[in-house]
């Protein structure tokens, strides 16, 4: 590491990662290229991989535990029963009931999102990011009570803080990353009678092909309940200013104290 | 830019809302055009092509299904598609216990046979207890039991020009004037070949019951339940299957699903 990294020397940062704006704040190069465009993948894959997994729920929308359906018995069913599609048609893709259709998406942006997905794994480890941005230090962790009291009054970093992750944003990222996401795809991939002969090991794991059903549905839910926090803090936060950052890679540090800029 | 961010946040957060909103809906109408459009399904389709040969890399030939013991056996297990083809023919066949049935085997083959259900018991069987997985997303275990596909196939003789295994059935899922409605699929050789490849007479120690396929359906344990016809009354050795039905390899598939189930 060069001695002007900025994360060693905030005040004298090597230029391509800082520079100073016209109106005296600073923008800082937070996002590389591989993350903003992974992020926008993203963006899109999850778009249609939701929607398109209810369409795939509502064939059948009830779920079990173990390797086969108790149909008298589910762990939970959707809908009414009746003619009317358990999730709605503005949530579902397409919007019309069509099993088909809901595969054919699903199946081709799942294959894009662990091929992005992947690429960034190999990309975060080799950049060193993974160490550097993503993962926190033990220092960090013992400030977790602060930093849960921050984000529950939606106050954030601000200023020089601004220019890392903090760490409730590191430990939900590296959970995603680690544990959200490989859950996702494994579940996936037990569901598979094709790749159910050659990984099952995987369907012990989990506990049969309906369990893994069944996780993969509670997964979504995780996925979900991420992008909302994280749609509300990129609000609460100043949505123009995080949306730029994604966009472009910058991030504009606002000037001096919270209690100032408020 | 500057002038935005002199804006209330309040009136920010209800234009962000709209745009979200409005963003929301464009993306919805947006994505069913897609769906209706075909070199748009097209291309979501060749997601297809890359499971299937991941899946044949991964797999290799022989690779087996789980099996199960019998106490995994589900009490209720539930069958899809047509209950009975309930045809004057049919009926009258069933009510002799398929005694006067016969399996008609044609097409690319050097000796085309025309055997009976005690003919097909004489072949090498195999008993096995799997998971059946519906399209749908539910699954049940049963055990079942029937001639090896690859028997009656080296039985017949395949002509090297064969490439898929054709299975037409009795049973009609939807009526059609031109008669695609009647149910059929295709498999490949290295399935049709697969040691778990069976055509079943038997589900749970009992003839095969009507609602399951009786007397004769497949059991292609690798792929998901609308690949296993019921009813069958032929197979059909091809080099393709581009003039059978609608011409994607089955019932369903001339419907818009996958010919590899796999997934």
């Amino acid at each position: 590491m060069d001695a002007h990294a900025p994360s060693a020397e905030p005040r004298t940062p090597s230029p391509a990662r800082e520079r100073v704006l016209d109106d005296g704040r600073t923008a800082v190069y937070r996002h590389p290229l591989p993350v903003r465009v992974w992020h926008w993948i993203n963006v899109l894959c999850l778009i249609v991989l939701i929607p398109s997994g209810l369409q795939i729920l509502n064939a059948h929308p009830a779920l079990y535990w173990g390797n086969a359906s108790t149909f008298a018995q589910p762990w939970i069913a959707f809908g009414s029963g009746g003619d009317e599609p358990a999730f709605p048609s503005w949530i579902t893709l397409p919007s019309w009931q069509d099993l088909a259709d809901g595969r054919s998406w699903h199946f081709f942006f799942a294959w894009i999102f662990v091929a992005s997905g992947l690429a960034y794994v190999i990309y975060a480890l080799a950049s060193g990011r993974l160490t550097g941005v993503l993962w926190p230090s033990r220092r960090e962790l013992r400030g977790i009570g602060r930093s849960i009291l921050d984000h529950v009054r939606l106050r954030f970093p601000e200023g020089e803080e601004a220019r890392r992750y903090n760490l409730l944003q590191k430990l939900s990222y590296v959970a995603v990353l680690f544990l959200v996401l490989p859950l996702m795809v494994a579940t996936g991939l037990t569901m598979s009678p094709g790749m159910d002969a050659r990984l099952h090991f995987l369907t012990e794991l989990f506990g049969g092909r309906q369990s893994a059903r069944t996780i993969h549905f509670l997964t979504a839910c995780a996925l979900v309940l991420f992008i909302v926090v994280h749609l509300v803090a990129m609000v609460a936060a100043g949505p123009l200013k995080e949306l730029r950052s994604i966009v472009t890679g910058w991030f504009v540090l606002s000037r001096g104290s919270p209690e100032e800029t408020r | 830019m500057r002038k935005d961010r002199r804006a209330p946040p309040l009136d920010r957060r209800r234009h962000l809302k709209q745009l979200l909103a409005a963003g929301g809906a464009l993306a919805v109408s947006g994505c069913d055009r897609l769906s209706e459009s075909p070199r748009f399904n097209a291309a979501l389709d060749s997601a297809e092509g890359w499971t299937y040969t991941v899946q044949r890399l991964l797999l290799g030939r022989d690779a087996l299904a789980q099996e199960y013991p019998a106490a995994d056996i589900s009490p209720h297990p539930r069958s899809n598609g047509s209950s009975t083809p309930g045809t004057d023919e049919y009926n009258r066949l069933a009510s002799n216990g398929f005694r006067d049935w016969r399996l008609a085997v044609s097409g690319l083959v050097e000796r085309p046979q025309s055997l009976s259900l005690e003919d097909l018991r004489q072949l090498p069987s195999r008993a096995q207890i799997t998971r059946h997985d519906c399209v749908e997303g539910w699954s049940y275990i049963a055990q079942w039991k029937g001639a090896r596909l690859a028997a009656l196939l080296a039985r017949a003789g395949l002509r090297p020009e064969a490439r898929y295994i054709a299975f037409f059935c009795a049973d009609t899922l939807e009526m059609t004037l031109d008669g695609t409605g009647r149910y059929y699929e295709t498999i490949d050789l290295r399935d049709a070949m697969h040691p778990q490849t069976i055509l079943a007479y038997e589900m749970n120690d009992r003839p095969l019951p009507i609602p399951y396929g009786a007397p004769l359906r497949l059991r292609l344990e690798r792929q998901l339940g609308y690949k296993m016809a019921k009813y069958i009354v032929r197979i059909e050795a091809v080099a393709s299957f581009a003039r059978i039905g609608r011409g994607k390899g089955g019932f369903w598939e001339d419907r818009g699903y996958q010919w590899y189930a796999g997934i």
